[in-house]
């Protein structure tokens, strides 16, 4: 408690709370401005944070991220562009949620939905760090197999099409994930002797391709109607009724985000996935997901801020970085002297709780940032939509070329837009394909890793408690699904295509 | 059309305007930019960071750090050495320049730079779980029941790898009887061995030390010329096993071919200062990252015997093409 209380003056002085407040409006900006990443927001600030004394250091850093991450569904409802992987699964309800005339409802539960999920994440790691960071330090290969296998069998479940639809998009996703160097022997695959293709096909430049280049030319084809722009009066009006409505998905949204998150390196990308899924799977109405529906955005949501502090615990507890954002974090942490480590905890706990409390800040500051965000954001909706594509478009073109800064992006972009709008007008979900880009080098590398462990045994996968549990539950899964599509199939026979909607 | 002629002629204008003040200005007179072949984030990354910011001091122009990443750095790579040799391009290089020819994924090699200097390297250190072996069971164990160990580090045929097959083949033993398992690198690598996966971790000593100090993992041995002042207990293969073996990790500052001789004396003077300088030292003890600098000459020589014997590491374990 003394801890608690020494951690608490650190964070609550003028200098730490104005430095998280700017760091806060920073983040904000970066994350709004559609294709910059959290990921850039945070490594512009490090050489900044050279100048800082610690605790303002790592909040610098903390509110930055988690503003950008928060911020970063601010394009994906308004413009469908998404900021993160993980916002890519809830994108389209919330897109299709500001189509009808609901952004500010759609903002208000991403931004509040993300609140109480930080919040939420922010208790419970207060009282299970520790452990959570020792159990997720069990996780190997093995598991890691088994939890991304899972995520794939979402794309069933997230597909609007249908499963057969769902699952083709998936492969198309898997194949994109193909492309570079193989992670086990560093051969080139299908990469036509390019140096640009040997790195792989950046997952940001055909994020945006697919989601915000193909709307551009579904609106573009339509320039001479006129197209009713919606008008945000009062963000988060209705907001807390719906999150009321639908508390179930709320709380099990986080609950599922803080244990998720803390697995390193998968966490956070694949928990929101899982979490939109599961949502889906347990709702009333399934058919309305992917219309424009509140349901998933409320889980999903709250999964995403969640698993965002819970990623920080392997990072700070072992200093073993799950993703970009908490890498360039234990860089900052090691350069201001607070070692991330076991001792961050035992020898000087106040630094550990001053991180948590800077967390619980930066949450409740969306809320005012988050509304004046969504309140300005209302200008977007006076310009016609035919206007508005040129500026997307020319987003697009930045966010794709900044990646990587090459012009190589900006091609994949534009080649990307262009599949997803022969795609969806033939009604493949976009979703599935994003997921297998995600997921598709985790599965792979974990298995190929798990393999040569295990001297190409596939009994490994089961030889492991943890792993074989996982592993029954992704099996029974499969199962189900593939005996209730053929019991659909043989009980009607004409409408035979699950694909028709 | 009218409204970008306009901005093009008041850029144009404005630059007018400054050219006769800059014409006779000795270089650097405008922005540099400082490629970096990997990752923001990453260790290169921030070194590059460090040094972009000190050296914008010296030189008294800002320096844009750009991180050009993909194909296993070559991306980068490739662009320092093709950019135009005047200054304005420099680029932070790394340990896997010496690898990419031999294995073939690309004819990159040193003397496709002008060398300016080296400033860290970082010996590779061996690993097991705290409740693991010691260092001779370890090769008895691997001796007695080749295959069964399992080590990792990062990707096949980096650093970490050629480490660990160093340790075996100067004692006798074929790398093949604890054979690696590839990742993305040393985080993943130290999860699988906490997790009980694997056995053997080697990585440099920065990247293990949280993990070190939460007493799940313990250092064996390091590949090291001399014990590393942060862990003085741990041997050197010397010591330890009686055989001379040294693998460091690597970085430096380099431009393209063909850079003239004023630009390089400018430069190498700069960076003499940054890299003798309070701020850097401090920055690299904090990080834990060993300073290692070398002037362009040094630089030079160390990358031609880097290149020599990363060559007959990579064909002890096969990789090299």
């Amino acid at each position: 408690m003394e801890a608690f209380a020494l951690a608490a003056s650190m964070v609550f002085n003028v200098e730490t709370l104005v430095t998280i407040f700017l760091a806060a409006v920073f983040g904000l900006f970066v994350g709004s401005i559609p294709g910059l990443t959290a990921t850039m927001a945070t490594a512009l600030l490090v050489p900044l944070t050279f100048y800082m004394a610690p605790i303002p250091a790592i909040a610098a850093i903390i509110s930055c991220t988690a503003m950008a991450i928060t911020a970063g569904d601010l394009p994906g409802t308004l413009l469908r562009i998404p900021g993160t992987p993980a916002s890519a699964a809830y994108v389209e309800d919330s897109y299709r949620m500001a189509q009808k005339g609901q952004a500010g409802l759609a903002i208000g539960i991403g931004v509040v939905g993300s609140v109480l999920g930080g919040l939420f994440g922010f208790l419970f790691l207060l009282f299970t760090a520790p452990m959570l960071a020792k159990a997720a330090l069990g996780f190997s290969s093995f598991e890691y197999f088994w939890l991304a296998a899972l995520g794939l069998s979402c794309a069933a479940l997230i597909s609007s099409g249908g499963m057969v639809k769902g699952a083709l998009a998936l492969l198309l996703g898997l194949f994109i994930a193909q492309v570079g160097m193989d992670p086990l022997t560093g051969t080139p695959r299908y990469t036509f002797g390019s140096i640009e293709l040997m790195g792989g096909i950046s997952f940001i430049p055909v994020m945006i391709g697919m989601f915000a280049v193909s709307e551009i030319m579904r609106s573009g084809r339509r320039v001479m109607t006129e197209v009713a722009q919606v008008n945000i009066k009062n963000p988060f009006a209705g907001t807390l009724a719906m999150l009321w409505k639908y508390r179930k998905n709320q709380v099990r949204g986080s609950v599922i985000g803080s244990l998720l998150g803390a697995l390193p390196g998968v966490g956070g990308d694949l928990a929101a996935w899982i979490t939109y899924a599961l949502a889906k799977r347990t709702s009333k109405e399934p058919e309305k997901f992917g219309t424009g529906h509140p349901e998933g955005l409320v889980e999903a949501g709250a999964t995403n801020n969640a698993a965002l502090s819970a990623s920080w615990i392997p990072a700070m507890v072992f200093g073993i970085p799950g993703d970009a954002v908490t890498a360039i974090a234990v860089g900052v942490l090691v350069m201001k002297g607070l070692d991330p480590g076991p001792t961050l905890m035992t020898l000087h706990p106040e630094n550990f709780y001053a991180v948590m409390i800077v967390f619980a800040i930066a949450n409740m500051l969306m809320l005012p940032l988050g509304w004046v965000a969504a309140k300005s954001a209302r200008w977007i909706f006076e310009v016609p939509r035919a206007l508005l594509n040129a500026a997307i478009l020319l987003f697009c073109i930045v966010g794709s070329y900044s990646m990587n800064n090459s012009m190589f992006g900006v091609v994949l972009m534009l080649g990307a837009g262009v599949i997803a709008y022969v795609l969806e007008a033939r009604m493949i979900a976009i979703a599935p394909i994003i997921l297998g880009i995600v997921l598709g080098p985790l599965v792979e590398s974990n298995f190929t890793t798990s393999m040569i462990i295990s001297d190409g045994s596939l009994l490994g996968f089961f030889s492991r408690p943890v792993a074989a549990g996982l592993g029954i539950v992704t099996v029974m899964i499969w199962s189900v699904a593939v005996f209730q599509t053929m019991r659909k199939f043989k009980r009607s026979p004409d409408t035979a295509s699950p694909l028709a909607q | 059309m009218t409204l970008l002629k306009k901005f093009a002629g008041a850029l144009a204008l404005s630059v007018l305007a400054i050219a006769p003040a800059m014409a006779q200005a000795q270089y650097p007179d405008h922005a540099i930019n400082l490629i970096v072949p990997w990752g923001a984030g990453g260790g290169t990354d921030a070194t590059g960071r460090i040094v972009a910011t000190l050296l914008e001091k010296e030189l008294g122009q800002p320096i844009n750090v750009i991180n050009r990443t993909g194909g296993g750095g070559i991306v980068g790579h490739t662009e320092i050495s093709y950019s135009p040799p005047d200054g304005y391009t420099l680029g932070i290089i790394t340990t896997e320049l010496s690898m990419y020819h031999w294995t073939g994924v690309s004819p990159l090699n040193y003397s496709n730079y002008e060398a300016l200097a080296l400033f860290n390297a970082d010996p590779e250190a061996v690993y097991v779980r705290a409740d693991g072996p010691s260092l001779d069971e370890l090769l008895a164990e691997i001796r007695a029941n080749p295959g069964t160990i399992k080590a990792s580090g990062a990707n096949l045929g980096g650093m970490a790898h050629l480490g660990w097959a160093g340790v075996l083949t100067t004692n006798g033993i074929d790398p093949a009887d604890a054979p690696w398992v590839p990742t993305e690198g040393a985080a993943a690598s130290l999860q699988l061995l906490a997790s009980g996966a694997i056995s053997v971790v080697t990585t440099t000593m920065p990247d293990a030390s949280p993990m070190v100090e939460a007493g799940e993992v313990k250092p064996l041995v390091v590949a090291a010329n001399e014990r590393v002042a942060a862990a003085p207990d741990v041997p050197t293969a010397e010591e330890a096993l009686g055989n001379k073996w040294a693998a460091y990790a690597w970085r430096g500052i380099a431009a393209p071919n063909g850079l003239p001789d004023d630009v390089k004396a400018t430069l190498v003077a700069a960076l003499d200062k940054v890299f003798n300088s309070d701020e850097f030292a401090e920055f690299m003890k904090q990080r834990n990252f060993g300073i290692d600098y070398r002037d362009a000459a040094g630089f030079e020589a160390f990358m031609m015997d880097a290149d020599t014997s990363i060559g007959k590491a990579l064909q002890a374990v096969g990789l090299a093409k």
